[in-house]
């Protein structure tokens, strides 16, 4: 665990030497600016609008981390041949490459973390700002609570696009990483489609085909419950545990064929 | 390689060409659209397109095409284009509330800017109760959907029957206001009076949560003191008729005859006009009440 927590605490420290938490500053100014703007452009609903670019600007820039970062965990050590004397270490390989993905994982901690409470200083504003009878028409106050359910299954969703990063860095470029990663990540969000996909189509095979898929790759839908936390619809906590056991079971798996295909790979 | 110092002249001529030509081309008027033919686009139509292409940011896309919808409206109130196109606004709506069905404001704002006549709004009512329809479908429970519904068929379709039907409908939902049922038998047994209209434009303005939908309310209120204020000052020259037998020349006459105290004025505070020889009283040209509704029977 040690060795991991010494890998995890090294890939941090390179994320903030790359100014990866450049990213908080346009994240603020972003929302700030938006929280002025909307006003101007929109007739009411600043706030609902707010909420909804706060969280969508969360997974965006979260998600670009995951993925661009991600891409290069494994592949830039192999690039600058430090792979050799990481290994050489008293290391083994799939320690080695867990604490590259709790590296990641925390940096993402970390950014969502400020970005949500960045978040909520933008919406308390919005609150303190609102004279009564509008707040009186919101279907729940600025500040809701019920918005961190959303963000705990981004950042859900950010660990297992990160864990998909890294399965593919382990055996590609990180141009094809990022373009298969990106492609499951959009298919992921079409995984309604693929269970449907039988009611449209004549052929039984290719229905099955379809369901079989459906089940295999991650339903990436399932972690967005954007649309019901900003309008106060109910987040049942049994919907919420269930995507979690789904998205930490799934997180595992990856992990596990990431680490099979690490320890294959011949560095010579 | 050393740049000819040419080179950098010509680089600073071509860049301060290329700005002026823009500055004149700014300063020219905009070509105008052939009659009919708008010039408002939109890429795509298609709702379940637009579900899918958003991913996982229905929400904020939902957004966008309802502040795009704001802006088309807005935008093609306040030109001075002779050919104000309101094309893409149904579309803007229908995408808006598809990828946001919980969009509440989408289907109570965009309903007023689909029905208002046409060249203030769209002048499609129809496609109004179609906007708050598809609401009431995603929330059977909005009575105020349903009350809009009620209000569009009351104000711009002047269809009593279906308006009071939609009223009650209203004051079944859970949660609706007590004054909706008596609104709705009004409307049912007197038609469009004025004191149903003044009942609703009240409710409205105490209740809408958007700042422009009050102050359109109290527009429309002022408008109802209009025309209350110009049944009593008709009435007045006619008593003036009765006592003297001829019709007042002015307000003038009035006041010395100990009619009137002053000279009448609308709610705006602008003087009301007076025909000698009909006796009707209209509102000045330049007050800001005007048009007042002469669909008649609203008021």
């Amino acid at each position: 665990m040690r060795v991991i927590g010494h890998v995890a605490v090294n890939v941090f420290k390179e994320s903030v030497r790359d100014k990866v938490l450049y990213n908080l500053l346009v994240f603020a100014a972003l929302l700030i600016s938006a929280s002025y703007l909307i006003g101007q452009l929109t007739a009411g609903q600043d706030v609902k609008i707010i909420k909804d670019l706060g969280l969508a600007s969360i997974s965006v820039f979260g998600l670009l981390i995951a993925v661009f970062i991600g891409i290069g965990l494994v592949w830039k050590e192999v690039e600058r041949r430090s792979i050799y004397t990481l290994l050489s270490k008293p290391m083994r390989r799939q320690e080695f490459l867990l604490g590259k993905y709790f590296g990641l994982v925390l940096t993402l901690v970390i950014n969502v973390a400020v970005m949500t409470a960045a978040y909520y200083a933008v919406l308390a504003y919005m609150q303190a700002v609102s004279p009564p009878n509008l707040r009186a028409s919101w279907p729940a106050p600025a500040t809701d609570p019920a918005l961190l359910k959303a963000i705990a299954l981004i950042m859900l969703e950010l660990m297992l696009v990160t864990a998909i990063a890294l399965l593919f860095s382990t055996f590609s470029t990180p141009f094809l990483s990022a373009m298969l990663t990106t492609a499951v990540w959009v298919i992921g969000h079409f995984n309604q489609d693929l269970r449907d996909y039988g009611a449209t189509i004549p052929s039984p095979l290719a229905a099955a085909i379809a369901r079989g898929v459906y089940y295999v790759i991650p339903n990436f839908a399932a972690f967005d419950v954007k649309l019901q936390v900003v309008h106060a619809q109910s987040v049942p906590l049994r919907y919420i545990g269930l995507t979690t056991a789904y998205g930490f079971t799934y997180i595992a798996l990856v992990l596990l064929a990431a680490a099979i295909v690490f320890s294959k790979r011949d560095f010579k | 390689m050393k740049v000819h110092p040419a080179a950098w002249t010509a680089l600073v001529l071509l860049f301060a060409a290329v700005v002026g030509l823009q500055m004149i081309q700014a300063a020219q008027p905009p070509l105008a659209s052939p009659e009919g033919v708008s010039t408002n686009l939109l890429y795509v139509r298609s709702p379940q397109v637009l579900q899918r292409a958003t991913l996982s940011f229905q929400a904020l896309a939902a957004d966008i095409y309802w502040i795009r919808a704001v802006q088309h409206y807005g935008g093609t109130k306040l030109s001075n284009d002779q050919n104000k196109q309101y094309d893409v606004l149904y579309p803007l709506l229908d995408l808006t509330t598809s990828l946001d069905p919980y969009f509440d404001v989408v289907y109570k704002f965009g309903s007023v800017f689909l029905a208002e006549p046409y060249p203030a709004g769209a002048g499609r009512p129809d496609q109004a109760i179609a906007l708050l329809q598809k609401g009431l479908r995603t929330r059977p429970d909005k009575w105020d959907l349903a009350q809009s519904i009620g209000f569009v068929y009351y104000w711009w379709l002047a269809d009593d029957q279906s308006a009071a039907m939609w009223f009650n409908r209203a004051a079944d939902m859970p949660a609706a206001p007590e004054w909706l049922r008596p609104l709705a038998a009004v409307t049912l047994a007197q038609g469009g009076n004025r004191a149903s209209s003044r009942m609703l434009w009240t409710e409205i303005a105490r209740n809408a949560d958007a700042g422009w939908l009050r102050d359109q309310a109290a527009f429309r209120l002022k408008q109802l003191d209009a025309l209350d204020g110009i049944d009593i000052m008709e009435r007045v020259v006619q008593q003036y008729r009765g006592r003297t037998g001829v019709l007042p020349a002015s307000w003038g006459d009035m006041m010395r005859a100990g009619f009137l105290r002053g000279v009448p004025a609308d709610p705006a505070g602008v003087p009301f006009q007076l025909d000698s020889a009909t006796g009707k009283v209209t509102l000045d040209p330049n007050s800001p009440l005007n048009p007042l509704p002469t669909a008649g029977r609203r008021l």
